[in-house]
């Protein structure tokens, strides 16, 4: 059972996260929400990062933006390093977000297999 | 293409988020006397002028720049159509929007009500700085909810935490199953 007596025991940790500034995480994870993420399954995707997130053993914050432009690759999630440079992965699912949030967050290693430069033009419909 | 309610609810609401707004009303209302669903967004955003308001449900209508095709709104006209409903905005220019939608409950055609606490999720964590209030309904029963309270106990502004967006969820779709189920 939920209660709203949970978010109490939940103020201490919440406000001490708050303190630490979104600009000393490492990495923006940005996930596409327009109809067209949507509808291609971005929610679960946006599920799972939230949940991933919460225990904060990954420096990264997680945010959402409209459409991207690539509609026909969604779901698309977009990680930014500190740099600003950008690595975007197309067709996403939960399972490829929780491997993008390990290996590329967690050991700063880009997921090769899943970015828009690698997957095949055929399997892009081009 | 509308999967569920909730996806409907939650593209009217990043609308409402992209339309500046800071506070955001959103109604799920189901009434088995009336055999009706009414969805509602009202938002303080920007607005739209009367011209506007006509082109919207064009699928043609954007206002954004990526692409040329809008098409949200005139799925949502389409499917109240579809299920005998109505679809309505009232929107005034600098004072603000509401979207509504009615559907006729019993239809072989009604999409599934789908997750309403990740719709909610998803909306508090895309406008972060709004004010949102949800209320469902189902016959008599009622369940409300506020954002404001939630920063009220939590004595912060900031409620994006992914611990407070995952109660949230959980808690909205604990509290709309229970009033479903109500008795009265």
């Amino acid at each position: 059972m939920k209660s709203l007596e949970d978010l109490k025991r939940m103020r201490a940790s919440v406000q001490k996260k708050m303190e630490m500034r979104d600009t000393d995480k490492d990495y923006r994870v940005v996930v596409g929400m327009a109809t067209c993420g949507i509808a291609a399954g971005a929610r679960p995707v946006l599920n799972r990062l939230v949940e991933l997130t919460g225990a904060g053993e990954y420096s990264c914050t997680v945010t959402q933006t409209g459409c991207i432009g690539m509609c026909k690759y969604e779901p698309i999630v977009e990680v930014y390093d500190k740099e600003g440079k950008k690595t975007t992965y197309i067709f996403v699912n939960p399972a490829k977000a929780e491997t993008i949030l390990e290996r590329h967050i967690g050991k700063g290693e880009v997921v090769t297999e899943y970015t828009v430069d690698s997957i095949s033009d055929e399997r892009l419909g081009n | 293409m509308v999967e569920d309610l909730a996806q409907a609810l939650l593209e009217i609401i990043v609308n409402s988020i992209s339309a500046g707004a800071h506070n955001i009303m959103i109604q799920f209302i189901v009434s088995e006397l009336n055999n009706d669903i009414i969805l509602q967004v009202e938002d303080d955003g920007k607005g739209m002028d009367a011209e506007t308001i006509e082109r919207v449900t064009n699928p043609f209508y954007t206002s954004r720049k990526t692409r040329k095709v809008g098409l949200g709104l005139a799925f949502f006209k389409g499917l109240s159509e579809m299920l005998n409903g109505s679809f309505r905005i009232d929107s005034e220019v600098g004072k603000g929007t509401t979207v509504r939608m009615t559907m006729e409950k019993n239809n072989i055609d009604l999409p599934k009500q789908g997750n309403l606490g990740e719709m909610m999720m998803i909306a508090l964590h895309s406008g972060p700085d709004c004010e949102f209030t949800f209320t469902y309904q189902y016959n008599e029963a009622r369940f409300d909810f506020d954002t404001k309270q939630v920063k009220e106990i939590l004595e912060t502004n900031r409620i994006s935490d992914p611990d407070v967006l995952m109660w949230v969820k959980d808690f909205i779709n604990q509290e709309v199953e229970r009033t479903q189920t109500e008795v009265l």
